[in-house]
């Protein structure tokens, strides 16, 4: 009875208690306020703030719930550029994720599909891929704000204008991004059973029907894999886009309050990236399970 | 005229120096409505002489007519069968038979086409599964939605490349006598391959060995003379389907043994022997190393008993 219990709770209870042992690890190490008063030297009472402890500068748990609570229970205050709420800087940051995702995978998809379908195509680009694939979004940003050096895009229908580091921002989410997506949809176009070509074949489908009828149905999981990885890794360059380029959202909010010696709202934002991040990638799960055949 | 003309028909398969030939000579004729089974070995090249009846390969020489025409790639005029069913396992039954008929239909009505796809299904016994995607059939449900699809087609021949062989012995034999009951009913010209002689006898009109490759080629065709239909119970006390199946496994079996050539060989021992442990190991004075047969002495040694 008890251990049942206990079993069925299991799912709450275990990861409070790892929580619960990470904060106490962390107010260990964080530091404290110690006020100490003195008299100066005409005799006046002076209080001296320090802080001591293992990382004196580590705002302990209750100090960063202290000075985060305004972003947080306020989440959709806009009380200037770079001090909103942290949802309002979360969906900032989201939106520009998707646009850089959404091209990532209009360009990797065809370019996986040519990979995987065509040895020539394989041979000649697969070295490029490999190499351009390990390299790091702050290695990528500095050559987006090159490459879009003065360029200022404005869609007309929607009234949205991209500035050259909007652009930059883009680019380098989009191409650090698409490699999953590419080298998950040359994968899986590889690994199409040759029944289902042969089935192809003997209807005598013609190349658009076999593409759409066969090869992309049997090719989605492992797609859906590569866009899942995908938009992990989008999700990761975020934070390095906006650093660099100053942009609102939960990465420029982050290097910003770095900047003003804001601690506790580092660890905010860290959090922030951190549950999206799970989210996002819950979420894609559940699309991939539905995709999942045989 | 025969429905299918195979002539003289070889097949190899790699690159020049390690080439095996699988197929060679391989001539067949088979005549319209005619059942025909093709029985060999496993690893013989079975399914490599499907694919050339079905034109998913071609042929390195020879000639493969259908009805009197060269044939020309795969079509849908010959119904193929799979061992692994190859069904796209996205698709439900339904949909799966229904590809192939839009497909290959395209002037028919959609009425004519859905009823025509409903008639396969029922004619397998799948109508209460038509919704379901293989995934959930057991193989031998999908094996008969393959036969479906295979004869939704209308294809002229029917080619049936192991089709039972991934299954248990007693959906084996359930699915024989379907097959059996359809074959009879549609009127169709088909080629079993198989390697089960009890099958091949119980279906076929005419059962054709297949020798053991590399290099395989067709044996003389032994044609079944059991009356139809032929009753699964009966068949097994039947003289002639005894005799029949001893003169199939004869000639697969004769034909291994023909390739055996005895062939002398002249087999040399090493001449080394191994080095003697006991022997202390020394730089200057190389009593310890290996010594040659030749070096062999008889010597003498103390043993405490």
């Amino acid at each position: 009875m008890n251990e049942s219990i206990i079993k069925k709770t299991d799912w709450l209870i275990l990861p409070v208690v790892g929580i619960a042992v990470c904060i106490l690890i962390w107010s260990l190490i964080a530091g404290k306020e110690v006020r100490k008063e003195t008299l100066d030297d005409f005799g006046d009472k002076v209080t001296k703030v320090q802080r001591v402890g293992v990382s004196a500068d580590l705002p302990s748990p209750a100090e960063t719930w202290d000075k985060s609570k305004p972003y947080i229970l306020d989440p959709f205050a806009k009380r200037g550029e770079l001090d909103q709420g942290i949802l309002n800087f979360t969906w900032l940051s989201l939106k520009l994720v998707a646009q850089g995702y959404l091209i990532a995978l209009l360009v990797g998809t065809p370019i996986g599909f040519f990979l995987g379908l065509s040895k020539t195509f394989s041979k000649m680009f697969d070295p490029i891929f490999q190499v351009l694939r390990p390299v790091s979004p702050l290695a990528w940003l500095p050559l987006g704000m090159v490459l879009f050096l003065g360029a200022k895009l404005t869609i007309p229908g929607l009234g949205v204008t991209y500035s050259a580091s909007d652009l930059a921002a883009i680019f380098t989410i989009a191409i650090c991004s698409m490699w999953p997506t590419v080298l998950n949809t040359a994968v899986g176009v590889r690994a199409i059973p040759q029944d289902y070509l042969n089935v192809a074949k003997v209807l005598r489908l013609s190349k658009t029907k076999t593409l759409f009828k066969v090869l992309l149905p049997a090719t989605l999981p492992y797609m859906f894999t590569g866009f899942r990885l995908s938009l992990g890794i989008a999700w990761l360059v975020i934070v390095a886009a906006e650093m660099l380029t100053g942009k609102p959202g939960v990465g420029g909010f982050l290097w910003q309050q770095y900047n003003a010696l804001s601690y506790a709202h580092i660890i905010l934002c860290i959090l922030t990236i951190g549950i999206v991040g799970f989210v996002l990638d819950r979420l894609m799960s559940l699309v991939e399970a539905q995709f999942k055949t045989a | 005229m025969f429905l299918l003309e195979v002539k003289n028909v070889s097949k190899g398969f790699g690159p020049k120096g390690k080439r095996t030939e699988v197929l060679e000579d391989i001539t067949l004729e088979i005549e319209q409505g005619e059942f025909v089974a093709i029985i060999g070995y496993s690893g013989a090249g079975k399914t490599t002489l499907m694919s050339l009846f079905a034109g998913l390969i071609k042929p390195d020489s020879g000639s493969i007519k259908l009805n009197g025409k060269d044939m020309n790639g795969p079509g849908p005029d010959r119904g193929i069968v799979f061992q692994n069913y190859s069904l796209l396992p996205w698709l439900t039954v339904y949909e799966n038979i229904s590809l192939a008929v839009d497909q290959v239909f395209p002037q028919w009505t959609p009425e004519r086409r859905r009823e025509h796809i409903e008639k396969q299904i029922a004619m397998v016994n799948l109508t209460p599964a038509r919704n379901k995607i293989p995934r959930e059939l057991s193989g031998g449900m999908r094996q008969r939605v393959s036969v479906a699809r295979a004869l939704a087609l209308k294809p002229d021949i029917l080619l049936l490349d192991e089709p039972l062989s991934a299954l248990d012995a007693l959906t084996r034999a359930n699915l024989q006598d379907e097959i059996n009951r359809i074959c009879q009913e549609e009127k169709k010209t088909v080629i079993l391959i198989t390697n089960n002689p009890d099958e091949a006898i119980l279906l076929a009109d005419r059962v054709i060995p297949l020798t053991a490759g590399p290099r395989a080629t067709l044996g003389p065709s032994i044609p079944v003379t059991i009356p139809r239909p032929r009753s699964r119970a009966l068949i097994n006390e039947s003289y002639d389907f005894k005799t029949m199946r001893n003169e199939v496994i004869d000639y697969l079996l004769m034909a291994t043994d023909k390739r055996k050539v005895a062939m002398s060989k002249k087999l040399v021992l090493p001449d080394l022997l191994p080095e003697d442990l006991n022997e202390p190991r020394s730089l200057i004075s190389a009593k310890r190393r290996p010594r040659r047969r030749s070096e062999q002495r008889r010597e003498t040694v103390e043993v405490t008993i």
